[in-house]
């Protein structure tokens, strides 16, 4: 098993059911693509004009919003409070956090699809419990740097005052990231059983198939 | 064992159990749409995969469409992109496209239902969150994101975990004007956004045995909008009339075997579920959303809650300070500029009759900047039209248009100028949703009505007494 850790600074995003509407509005999603997505992360928070995927004009920053604050502007953990990713299934929202270089997203907890959807990419999700997410929170806003290092592979996360966090992760999550598998190659492995169990409907169920 | 339904479909689905809790199961219908799809196909381009069962797939163009003059194109170049893309690999791969030329064309959700392409105790899958929507006709039917589109493409299948059973049971009887809407927004505001997440809803209940199939199908399109991925229903008399005659149907020779099968899509009496919350229908008065999440919701006589109500204070007064309100503000006192008539929630031919009823003789109010419906799909609208509803809405000053998601989401040209207040039959609220700083308010069809006429926020029952 290869290790995997993230070291950075944490971008705090104080508020709950932060939903994927949020993340990526609509007008970025007519793209086919599947980058450059990051520029428009947290659009409507982070920008006092609105935009379009065409257009090139430079973007007036809201300079209230976190990510145009030092040092948070680099950060690439982004901690956030209870049903993160709530919300319509725009896999975008997934891709707009990687591309603007995320790694990591820690909350209390997470929406279903927008957790299927990290897990399918690759973005490491992590669910802490509410008092820990406060205090990343609050130290993090009144500190000039706030680094955190989540170890993947001893499922720890070291905080900046030496404490030492424990989380759970799935097994197939974490083998998922950690080796970067290919999902559809191993659902083939069992194409052999997905054929009978389509034979044997075709069978008991024909009207399944009835337009073939 | 005692079964619910979702366990039957599951176990009726489940090709294998994986050693990490998930299990592999077989789809038996997608729907694409233009927005979530490109990706998938580029991804299967790639890799020189092939699609497993094209005969189980439909695609429609819904998100991005205009709803007028769409004898001019697609006008928005960007937008035109990406349905150009959808019909090529379409064309490609030869799946079955309603495109905006077709009759049958409109919302994925409201067209997979109406087409009978949704069979009770398939398994459905859409590039969508809004997918939840076919399980009032007892399917299981969710949301998945693109890689997950690619991965159905492409296997037939997907690797997921079992969700828990939550039934939620109503009872009692709906008063006049109060319509499925009102429930779920009640529900939602009860069990809040994540109170159903990591849990598939069943709904069960006197009342909703009562209501019409397009009734249940908007709860279970909100469902996604209280976290979980899936509502569910049983199978009824209803369900078969509902489906009986529509295209996409078993053929005669294959039907009495699958009526035999859909009648056995109930949950065992006695079943346990893990969950379970009891709601009584006739204490629900017409609900109006006053936030920016579908839970800050309240009755249309109610005022804006005070703070007291609400966990974090921060994002209460940040939810007023978007919404341009005051805390205990009469919902009734608030003004409008724009109503919405349409979405995969509120846009079937029973929401238009309801909207008709109440807008009949009456005018637009000349506060209200514009009044816009938008039916579901072409065949919703030519039935409107059968019926001489669309003459009612025009001659009150309502634009009349053409099938889509329109200013659900925005994406075509219907969307709200920043700080414009709109009243919508659609299912999200959020910050932006209808346009950048656009302020939502979720309703029922014959509340949105009622507002157009008045300028403002109106009982629906109490106008309709008054009437
Ligand atoms: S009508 Fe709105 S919610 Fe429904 S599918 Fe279209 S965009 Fe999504």
């Amino acid at each position: 098993m290869k290790s995997k850790s993230y070291n950075g600074q944490v971008i705090p995003i104080n508020r709950d059911n932060v939903d994927t509407d949020l993340i990526i509005p609509k007008q970025y999603l007519k793209s086919i693509k599947k980058s450059g997505f990051g520029p428009f992360l947290f659009d409507s928070l982070r920008y006092n004009d609105t935009a379009t995927l065409d257009s090139n004009d430079e973007r007036e920053e809201n300079s209230e919003f976190i990510l145009n604050r030092e040092p948070f502007r680099k950060g690439n953990i982004l901690v956030s409070k209870s049903n993160f990713g709530c919300g319509s299934s725009r896999e975008h929202a997934v891709w707009a956090i990687q591309n603007y270089g995320i790694d990591v997203v820690i909350a209390e907890s997470f929406a279903d699809i927008f957790s299927r959807n990290s897990f399918k990419n690759g973005l490491l999700l992590i669910t802490l419990e509410s008092q820990t997410i406060n205090e990343i929170i609050d130290s993090s806003l009144s500190s000039n740097s706030y680094i955190l290092d989540v170890n993947l592979a001893e499922d720890k996360i070291l905080l900046p005052n030496d404490k030492t966090i424990t989380f759970s992760i799935s097994r197939s999550y974490k083998d998922r990231i950690i080796n970067e598998l290919d999902d559809i190659e191993l659902t083939l492995r069992n194409k052999d059983q997905i054929k009978n169990y389509e034979n044997q409907m075709k069978l008991s169920k024909p009207w399944l198939f009835n337009n073939e | 064992m005692k079964q619910t339904l979702y366990d039957k479909i599951w176990n009726d689905h489940c090709i294998l159990d994986n050693d990490d809790h998930s299990s592999l199961i077989y789809i038996d219908r997608h729907l694409i749409h233009e927005v979530t799809s490109p990706q998938a196909f580029d991804g299967l381009d790639i890799k020189k995969r092939d699609i497993w069962n094209k005969k189980s797939i439909m695609a429609t163009t819904d998100h991005n469409v205009p709803t007028i003059n769409r004898d001019q194109g697609i006008t928005d170049p960007v937008s035109k992109i990406q349905i150009e893309a959808l019909r090529e690999n379409c064309k490609k791969h030869n799946i079955e496209l309603y495109d905006l030329d077709n009759l049958k064309q409109g919302i994925v959700h409201v067209i997979g239902p109406e087409l009978g392409m949704t069979q009770p105790g398939m398994t459905i899958v859409c590039g969508d969150s809004h997918t939840s929507t076919h399980g009032a006709l007892a399917s299981l039917s969710f949301g998945i994101g693109t890689s997950d589109v690619e991965h159905v493409l492409a296997t037939q299948c997907l690797n997921l975990t079992k969700e828990k059973n939550f039934n939620i049971e109503v009872n009692g009887v709906l008063h006049p004007y109060i319509t499925s809407k009102d429930l779920i927004l009640y529900i939602i505001g009860s069990i809040g956004t994540s109170g159903g997440t990591g849990y598939t809803i069943e709904y069960t209940g006197e009342t909703i045995s009562d209501l019409s199939i397009e009734s249940r199908m908007t709860i279970c399109n909100m469902t996604i909008e209280a976290g979980a991925k899936s509502g569910l229903m049983a199978f009824d008399e209803k369900t078969h009339d509902y489906l009986k005659d529509r295209e996409f149907l078993p053929s005669s020779k294959h039907y009495d075997d699958a009526l035999k099968y859909w009648e056995t899509l109930i949950s065992d009496s006695g079943v346990t579920f893990d969950r379970k919350e009891k709601f009584n229908a006739s204490d629900i008065q017409p609900q109006v959303t006053w936030g920016t999440s579908p839970e800050m919701v309240t009755s249309v006589d109610e005022c804006i809650p005070s703070s007291d109500s609400i966990d974090n204070e921060e994002e209460y007064l940040d939810t007023l300070a978007y919404m341009g309100l005051e805390p205990k503000t009469e919902i009734k006192s608030i003004d409008l500029d724009k109503i919405f008539i349409g979405s995969c929630t509120n846009s079937r031919i029973e929401d238009l009759r309801q909207a008709a009823e109440v807008v009949e003789g009456e005018k637009v109010s000349s506060k209200i900047k514009q009044a816009i419906i938008v039916p579901g799909s072409g065949l919703v609208k030519a039935q409107a039209e059968r019926e001489g509803l669309d003459k009612i809405f025009m001659k009150a000053g309502f634009e009349w248009r053409d099938p889509g998601c329109s200013m659900c989401l925005g994406m075509n040209d219907d969307f709200l100028q920043p700080y414009e207040r709109c009243v919508s039959t659609s299912n999200r609220n959020f910050q932006g949703r209808q346009g950048d700083k656009g302020r939502t308010h979720l309703v029922s069809p014959g509340m949105a009505a009622v507002a157009a006429i008045k300028g403002h926020f109106y009982n629906v029952k109490d106008f309709m007494n008054e009437k």
